[in-house]
């Protein structure tokens, strides 16, 4: 998985609360068995038109955004399906860091498992970065985890804060699962003290 | 083992995640056990694709157990999937589960079924455990006074692989309902009364507890139905208390403890109530005698209102985000600011999904249904949750009132609740749908979806408009 520690691009801005995963990746999308390949059908029915074409009302497809590696949200974003596919889809858009006033659990835990950095920032910090990106001209955002500060040149800074084991996992971009596998005496230990019931009931597919 | 006296009163939650921890993880981390893994088609493949390239095995394949249902056909040669990623997704389960040795409830088992619902059906499903699932709707599981919650597809390889989940202790909320539940009033309304009060973010972070008198009064298929919408309001896992009902359903089934097995596990799940005493970080107070029917009118779950009420006026609210919001999303449904919901019109019916399709929901359908004809603007569709909820509904007669009625009889699956099938709404085309989600295009591109209750939403296909159940003249 890639790290992040520190990163500094243009942001994108959208304007909406609750932004659930069903916009994010639409669900004919999830019928894929790779990992990659989702940018394309990041927030597909607001991108395109019926045609296909780009929609120029929505918000990515404007001029100013072009290129975009920061997303500006309101609140609740990434709500709803549990599908990793939206997280795959930001990344392989482009995106590597998303700034919102609130996130829903399951899409946060699996942002820091790719690398995709989620900030939390007030309303009134995420009102003045508004302000700023609905201007014509790009709005260039540096996002730095070590610190825990989004700043721009200009002097807008705002402090964040990332639960550790999260904030852990981006800067050093861990195989979580390889960490968990050192563990396996306790595992095991755990096993053998509290033997399952539904286990019992199968014996044919225990493998331990 | 340490004496229950010197401990400091326990929440349920806190019970099972107590007993569930296997060390401390890093930095705020614990490495918590699961004690049952679910698996579907559409969010493991890259999973089980992550284990092959690192070389690893499923540790415990005896506690994971998979099923297909998401991207399956309801009608015609269920056997014959014409899309072909698809039939990919599904082949590519049929082969992971061979190779890494999973027992797989495949399309001819008599147990296939929504992932959710064949759980508890099997006994898979019981109190004190810790269950997880590639879905958002693996709350429903909380309903048996087990601690169930949704995972990415990053954390089904990590569950896979080690039989144990990196988790950071949530937070705890109590839902607690008051009084007894009107006449006509199903856990439905419940739910969706509780999200429209707190809004779809109002439990992130936090794992519900339901209780009181109204929750201690439902059949465990209500009970699942409640749990199952926890998510909708943001929250990681729903929960309820197991008690009589929870035993007299899980007795028996397959997967259930027996003999003096089930007699220690009883006396174990007995213990599994929150303490008197113990502390909720949020608590949440709901009048369950002053509930009305609800449906929504929107395009998130906590867009609804009693059908006795109208649609919201953009124009009425102060908050600018909120109006924007409501503007947005009655342009998108194409709704009049106070329209009154009885008068909205339905093109379509669904009767389905991992909310409201098992066998229960189904005889209150039928109830409304029986005697009547599906108004001819209508198209309606019954999706049973399971094989099993199939056969018995057609051992009672109930698949024929609903196709004497004018609606189809469908095989169980997903279906049209997300529509990543065949069975999906056109543009444009408005649902009263049993299911969970009324976000914009999903359950068709364009098309309009309004929550409600199973016997609702049946009401609403005779009268080819919302109507309140409170006032339904039943026959036979």
């Amino acid at each position: 998985m890639q790290s992040f520690t520190i990163h500094t691009g243009t942001a994108a801005l959208l304007e909406r609360d609750s932004v659930d995963t069903d916009q994010i990746i639409p669900k004919q999308f999830l019928k894929r068995i790779e990992r990659t390949g989702y940018g394309d059908f990041l927030f597909f029915d607001w991108r395109y038109d019926a045609d296909g074409r780009p929609n120029p009302a929505f918000a990515l497809n404007a001029p100013q955004y072009a290129g975009a590696t920061v997303l500006i949200a309101g609140k609740n974003f990434a709500c709803g399906s549990s599908r990793e596919h939206a997280v795959w889809a930001l990344r392989d858009y482009g995106f590597r860091t998303v700034l919102a006033v609130s996130f829903a659990d399951i899409f946060v835990n699996n942002c820091v498992r790719n690398g995709l950095l989620p900030v939390v920032l007030s309303s009134a910090e995420i009102a003045e970065l508004t302000s700023r990106a609905r201007l014509a001209t790009p709005l260039s955002l540096t996002v730095d985890l070590q610190r825990g500060l989004v700043s721009t040149k200009d002097g807008f800074n705002a402090d964040f804060q990332i639960q550790p084991f999260r904030r852990m996992c981006l800067l050093e971009g861990l195989d979580e699962i390889g960490m968990t596998l050192k563990h396996e005496s306790e595992i095991a230990a755990y096993e053998a003290s509290r033997p399952s019931r539904i286990s019992i009931c199968r014996p044919e597919l225990r493998r331990l | 083992m340490q004496s229950e006296s010197v401990m400091p009163p326990r929440t349920l939650f806190e019970k099972i995640w107590d007993s569930h921890q296997v060390c401390p993880g890093p930095e705020d981390s614990h490495i918590l056990y699961v004690d049952l893994h679910l698996v579907h088609e559409v969010t493991t493949p890259q999973a089980f694709e992550g284990l092959r390239l690192a070389g690893r095995k499923v540790r415990r394949p005896d506690l994971t157990v998979a099923t297909l249902d998401h991207n399956i056909p309801t009608t015609g040669n269920r056997f014959l999937i014409e899309d072909a990623l698809a039939r990919t997704q599904v082949e590519t389960l049929r082969s992971n589960c061979r190779e890494f040795g999973i027992e797989l409830f495949d399309l001819a088992s008599p147990n296939q079924g929504i992932v959710h619902v064949i759980g508890p059906e099997l006994g898979l499903t019981q109190p004190g455990m810790t269950i997880v699932c590639g879905d958002s709707h693996t709350s429903t599981h909380g309903a048996f006074g087990a601690l169930a919650f949704g995972i990415g597809t990053s954390e089904v390889e990590h569950v896979l692989a080690t039989q144990c989940l990196v988790q950071q202790k949530p937070k705890t909320m109590l839902v607690h309902f008051a009084g007894a539940l009107p006449h006509g009033i199903t856990s439905k309304d419940m739910v969706l009364a509780l999200i429209a009060q707190i809004g779809t973010d109002g439990a992130t972070g936090h794992i519900v507890e339901y209780a009181g008198e109204a929750i201690r009064a439902l059949s465990m298929e209500a009970r699942m139905t409640i749990c199952n919408m926890s998510i909708e309001a943001g929250a990681r896992a729903g929960m309820i208390a197991a008690d009589q009902t929870t035993f007299d359903y899980l007795r028996d089934r397959r997967f259930a403890p027996k003999d003096r097995d089930w007699n220690q596990a009883e006396e174990y799940w007995r213990t599994l109530q929150t303490d008197s005493g113990a502390r909720f970080d949020t608590t949440v107070e709901i009048n369950a005698a002053q509930l009305a029917p609800f449906v929504t009118w929107g395009t998130n779950p906590g867009m609804a209102a009693p059908v006795t009420a109208a649609v919201p006026d953009p124009d009425q609210v102060a908050d600018e985000s909120d109006r924007n919001s409501i503007s947005r999303a009655l342009e998108y449904m194409g709704l009049r600011p106070r329209t009154k919901i009885e008068d909205i019109p339905v093109d379509r019916v669904f009767i389905g999904s991992c909310t409201n399709a098992r066998l229960e929901d189904i005889r209150a359908a039928a109830r409304v249904i029986r005697g009547y004809k599906v108004a001819s603007r209508v198209k309606g569709m019954v999706v049973p949750g399971s094989q099993r909820v199939k056969r018995e509904a057609e051992s009672e007669g109930l698949d024929k009132i609903f196709i004497a009625a004018g609606f189809e009889w469908r095989e169980s699956g997903c279906s049209m609740c997300l529509g990543m099938n065949a069975d999906r709404l056109n543009p444009g085309e408005r649902c009263a749908s049993t299911s969970n989600r009324n976000l914009e295009g999903r359950q068709g591109a364009g098309g309009r979806t309004h929550l409600v209750s199973p016997a609702m939403a049946a009401a609403a296909a005779v009268a080819g408009h919302f109507v309140d159940i409170r006032q339904w003249e039943y026959k036979g």
